[in-house]
């Protein structure tokens, strides 16, 4: 009892903790300042311009995730496996790697111009808001295709055929089966989009748009830069968590998807009609492919040539990273763990509200808070790594959870009796319960922090060290005029965030 | 001797009450209709479940607020009694020892009691890699194992064939008489309750009643039983 | 235990060294990454001070402004002109005590409490394979077809954006919303810092760029690549420099002091041309870099005192932001 005790209150005191760490850092920034300060014209643009970009990019992602899902759930065909896995690199790609692929693809001098140019037709352009939504869904449309494809096989295989023994034609299947469940998973893939776009920063800090493409989170960049006025970032921050707090709210009765894309693709569907659909299909999937992986690819081409000649430097940086990118996996999957199982337990809701908090909040409010709050303890030199760390590990807690308490919650269901009438409890039930039937999704959840970790700029610079990490020295490279160089880090950068997330999310499969 | 007394559980618009004395080493089945509290009956005696009032005795002893894994009980659930990722020695084991470890005495005793229900040679073999019966047979053996003097059954055989299950029941009926234990068995089946049990809980209108003997009960159910049994 | 090790001289601070005396310089990132000035300046100045030098890279005005008076830092390094009223009116710095009458700067410079180290002048640089008539004066700029497109920086983010800010005000005075206003069609976008822009630049994607006149040095002399080169125009080309400034509060103020005295020496300018790509502060022209030498120098250089440039810096920062709304 007492173990199990324990177990449920670390869970509250993770998510109590996490709470102060997010609230908090706002009050202190406030506090610094001297109070909130009001806002202006320009940063009440920022906030419907966040708004405004993120319901596109999360309705564009849910839309376009449709006729691809389907594809891929009603067409089997050799590598399907192999495509299904790489149409999720997007969203684990670091953002600064992203940009110059889409660039490179995309951009006034990218190849797909280059073709509408040879062809006599308009140009496509990719700067400004444009290029914030492309950038968004590029991001998120991988994940969107996921859950819609969870949703696809959810279906139970006996009704497809019930359905072909009726003689449905593709449109009655689409009105019967599919739609239905589209009603019910576009809103909660949607609302999970939004969130994620609304307090997107980098997208927008890389390719910018200026004024008119601003978001929340660059304005707080802006305050804090340009005019030093903490009291504004403050404001905005809680503005920031005000408007994810409203969205959830206004849309409470939508779930976000369980599971978060861990263990899909069972392989399974419905088998695809025949005729001209296998070539729309075909064509649909081939789209999706080369959206999401023709710019990884560019990258590639240019970054790979330049890779032997990278000074040590670069990657001592990278194996910097690669160990704080571990750390903060590990860090983030205990916690992760933690809240899963005190929720599993029926936990109360504001134990699963704080493990999301950090989606909502301010990576530069919460810095800055962090370097207020623990000036007087120890230098800023010492608290650089550790404090991007335990951030970066805080930032990936709400997909990890996403990931994890269904599973958490089956585990409680399934075996919590048989577990509590052996006594089993503590450290025993952790290895011989917990963790063995939770090692897929921690597997995941920890590939999916590490890569995130990997590819993050540093927090904030207030913290930047004689220690740069990998993101870090690339932008030093470039700040250097060395962008050949630059990309050849690129390179490097995308290939361990992979192979991180790779590599976890294959020790979590081990077993399987 | 297990004692329950004045026991009341509220849940939303269900609830059940008990007042009954059951003497050590007798066999009762529980018997009601669905959603008649048959197996929240057994949550409470097995821990799963805190009642609202009332006491659970055993020998005396007040085991109502101890946690399930150490009371005097063995359960065996409708689902769920093995873990699929443990081998059938380890899930054995864990009678003895939930942390697995174990000296050299109690694995020869994990080896002795799988051979007793039949299970020689298949220790290291992971559940999914046995039969439906099998399975049942590796949970016997860790109640075999634990020795409990108070066994509950969930209806674990239920998913058994006929043959398959009176060869479970006579499995347990023998374990039983060598623990001398208390057993408290629900079914949906008349005829378990007939070759199994001598005397048996009827579960009706929001109570567990006192143990009556079986043979004339289900002769000559109440009203309800008998809409039940058809 | 080897992997143990890595792990250690990977994320363990730089040791201070067996010297107790450590000088503190609180630096932006470029300067003390490998590729900048800052290792030569270490280990130049360790060789005779009898002290190590740490960096401490990040934002450096706003950590400052946030520390206050309990900063750890003994010097501040790479301050830019344009924000000194407000490091000023932070009361946190000491007097540098150099004689300031002999630099090489083409403005006038009397501040005694920021003593810069190096200088440049905002530019937009071309490739002449792709573009074969850059504009020739900033109203060419002005007036050029609107399908020639450039890259700025954001002002409220980036130092090299605002100074975009003060060259046209200067340049247009009253008229500079005219100026915003013609400009705006051909800029691609606005990125948050310089790197971005010029990456964008040199990936073909932008015909110019805003950045410095001393920008086709690197290309030149890293590159042997002559086909950069910065539109020289008429009007004037904005001033920017880069300051030193010691902290008032300093713990080591023999050594502060030391390392201000060593700033103007030829010694520490003859490293900045091809380390900072930046012209030096005090160094006669005949010591400069042959690359640097050849470069086109504008005629004119424009600059606003401290005080004008934190003036005007809200109002014309608000008539970017109307011209840019759209």
């Amino acid at each position: 009892m007492a173990a199990r005790l324990r177990g449920v209150i670390s869970g509250r005191i993770v998510a109590a903790g996490l709470a102060a760490l997010i609230l908090g850092t706002l009050a202190a920034v406030a506090w610094q300042a001297g109070g909130l300060s009001g806002l202006g014209e320009w940063d009440w643009r920022a906030v419907r311009f966040t708004v405004w970009q993120a319901a596109l990019s999360a309705t564009l992602s849910a839309v376009l995730a449709v006729p691809v899902a389907r594809a891929l759930a009603r067409r089997r065909f050799r590598g399907r496996g192999l495509l299904v896995t790489l149409l999720g690199a997007p969203f684990i790609l670091p953002v600064i790697v992203a940009i110059m692929g889409l660039i490179s693809v995309f951009g006034r001098n990218g190849a797909l111009n280059e073709g509408l140019r040879a062809l006599g037709l308009p140009e496509l352009g990719i700067y400004g808001w444009q290029g914030v939504i492309l950038a968004h869904v590029f991001f998120n449309l991988p994940l969107s295709v996921r859950l819609v494809l969870q949703g696809w096989q959810a279906i139970p295989s006996e009704r497809f055929r019930l359905a072909s023994s009726l003689g449905f034609t593709p449109a009655d299947v689409a009105r019967h089966l599919e739609r239905p469940m589209l009603r019910a998973a576009l809103p909660g893939v949607w609302l999970a989009v939004f969130l994620v776009c609304l307090t997107s920063f980098t997208v927008a800090l890389a390719l910018g748009g200026g004024p008119r493409a601003t978001t929340v989170e660059l304005a707080i960049y802006q305050a804090f830069r340009f005019d030093f006025d903490l009291g504004r970032a403050a404001t905005l921050g809680l503005v920031q968590i005000g408007l994810c707090i409203a969205a959830m709210l206004a849309a409470r009765w939508i779930a976000i998807p369980a599971g978060f894309g861990v263990g899909m693709d069972a392989g399974q569907g419905p088998v695809g009609p025949r005729g001209w659909r296998i070539w729309s299909d075909a064509a649909v999937i081939a789209l999706a492919a080369g959206f999401l992986l023709w710019p990884l690819g560019a990258v590639l081409a240019v970054g790979v040539p330049r890779l032997p000649a990278l000074a040590p430097d670069v990657w001592w940086a990278a194996g910097r990273s690669v160990i704080m990118a571990i750390t903060s996996a590990l860090l983030a999957v205990t916690m992760c763990l933690m809240l899963a199982l005190t929720i599993a337990r029926g936990a109360g809701r504001w134990v699963e509200a704080a493990g999301m908090l950090p989606l909502i909040a301010s990576p530069l409010v919460l810095g800055t808070g962090l370097f207020i709050l623990l000036r007087g303890v120890i230098g800023p030199q010492q608290m650089a790594l550790p404090v991007t760390v335990a951030i970066n590990a805080a930032m990936a807690l709400p997909f990890g959870l996403r990931a994890l308490i269904p599973a958490a919650r089956s585990l409680q269901d399934d075996y919590g009796q048989l577990a509590a009438s052996l006594n089993l409890t503590g450290w025993a039930r952790l290895r011989y319960l917990t963790l063995p039937r939770l090692a897929r999704p921690l597997g995941f959840a920890a590939g999916l922090a590490a890569a995130l970790a990997m590819g993050d700029l540093g927090v904030i610079t207030l913290f930047a060290s004689d220690q740069p990490t990998l993101p870090l020295k690339l932008y030093q490279l470039m700040n250097s005029y060395r962008m050949a160089d630059a990309a050849g880090a690129a390179v490097l950068l995308m290939t361990l965030s992979f192979a991180l997330f790779w590599m976890f999310d294959r020790g979590g499969r081990l077993d399987a | 001797m297990l004692e329950l007394q004045d026991i009341a559980v509220r849940q939303d618009d269900f609830n059940l009450g008990a007042n009954m004395t059951l003497p050590t080493g007798g066999r009762f089945a529980v018997i009601g209709a669905s959603g008649s509290g048959k197996s929240t009956l057994l949550s409470l005696i097995g821990g799963f479940l805190a009642p609202d009032q009332g006491r659970i005795l055993w020998d005396g002893q007040d085991i109502t607020r101890m946690a399930a894994g150490n009371r005097p009980i063995s359960t065996l659930f409708q689902h769920h009694n093995l873990f699929p990722h443990l081998n059938v020695k380890q899930n054995v084991g864990m009678g003895l020892r939930p942390d697995l470890r174990l000296d050299h005495d109690q694995q020869t005793r994990v080896a002795q009691v799988l051979d007793q229900v039949g299970l020689a040679g298949t220790a290291d073999r992971k559940p999914a890699a046995l039969s439906g019966g099998q399975q049942s047979r590796v949970a016997l053996a860790r109640v075999l194992l634990r020795a409990r003097p108070v066994l509950l059954l969930d209806e674990p055989f239920a998913a058994l064939g006929p043959a398959l299950k009176a060869e479970m029941l006579g499995l347990l009926a023998d374990i039983a008489d060598d623990t001398n234990a208390t057993v408290l068995m629900v079914t949906h089946d008349p005829q378990d309750a007939r070759v199994f049990s001598p005397q048996t809980i009827l579960v009706e209108d929001g109570r567990a009643h006192p143990p009556q003997e079986t043979a004339p009960l289900l002769d000559n159910p109440p009203a309800g039983l008998r809409a039940y049994l058809g | 235990m080897k992997p143990l090790l890595i792990a250690t001289a990977l994320l363990a601070a730089t040791p201070a060294l067996a010297q107790d005396r450590v000088l503190t310089v609180y630096a932006s990132d470029y300067i003390a990454s490998e590729w900048g000035p800052g290792p030569t300046i270490k280990s130049e100045f360790e060789a005779f001070c009898d002290c190590t030098l740490d960096f401490v890279t990040g934002d450096i005005l706003p950590r400052l402004l946030m520390e206050g008076e309990s900063t750890d830092a003994d010097i501040v390094f790479g301050l830019n002109t344009d924000v000194t009223a407000r490091a000023r009116a932070s009361g946190l710095f000491a007097p540098h005590g150099q004689d300031t009458s002999g630099l090489s700067l083409p403005v006038d410079w009397s501040d005694d409490i920021f003593l810069p180290y190096n200088w440049g002048e905002t530019a937009f640089i071309y490739d002449n394979t792709r573009l074969e008539n850059p504009p020739a004066s900033f109203q060419e700029l002005l007036d050029a077809p609107d399908d020639l497109k450039i890259v700025i920086q954001d002002p409220r983010s980036s130092i090299s954006g605002l100074a975009l800010l003060l060259w046209v005000k200067q340049v247009y005075g009253d008229d500079a919303p005219d100026a915003w206003a013609k400009l705006a069609p051909k800029v691609l976008t606005v990125t948050r810092g310089w790197s971005e822009s010029y990456g964008m630049f040199t990936d073909g994607e932008a015909d110019m760029v805003l950045s410095y006149t001393t920008s086709p040095a690197y290309h030149i002399a890293a590159e042997d690549d002559l086909t950069k080169k910065a539109a020289i125009f008429p009007e004037g080309h904005y001033f920017m420099a880069e300051l030193a400034a010691q902290v008032a509060s300093t713990d080591q103020p023999e050594l502060a002091q030391q390392f201000m005295d060593w700033i103007l020496t030829p010694e520490f300018q003859k490293t900045i041309p091809l380390a900072n790509w930046s012209l030096p502060a005090k160094l006669p022209q005949d010591d400069w870099p042959q690359v640097m030498r050849d470069l086109p120098r504008p005629d004119k250089t424009l600059f606003y005192s401290e005080d004008d440039a934190e003036a005007l810096r809200q109002p014309a920062l608000d008539e970017w932001l109307r011209a840019f709304a759209g």
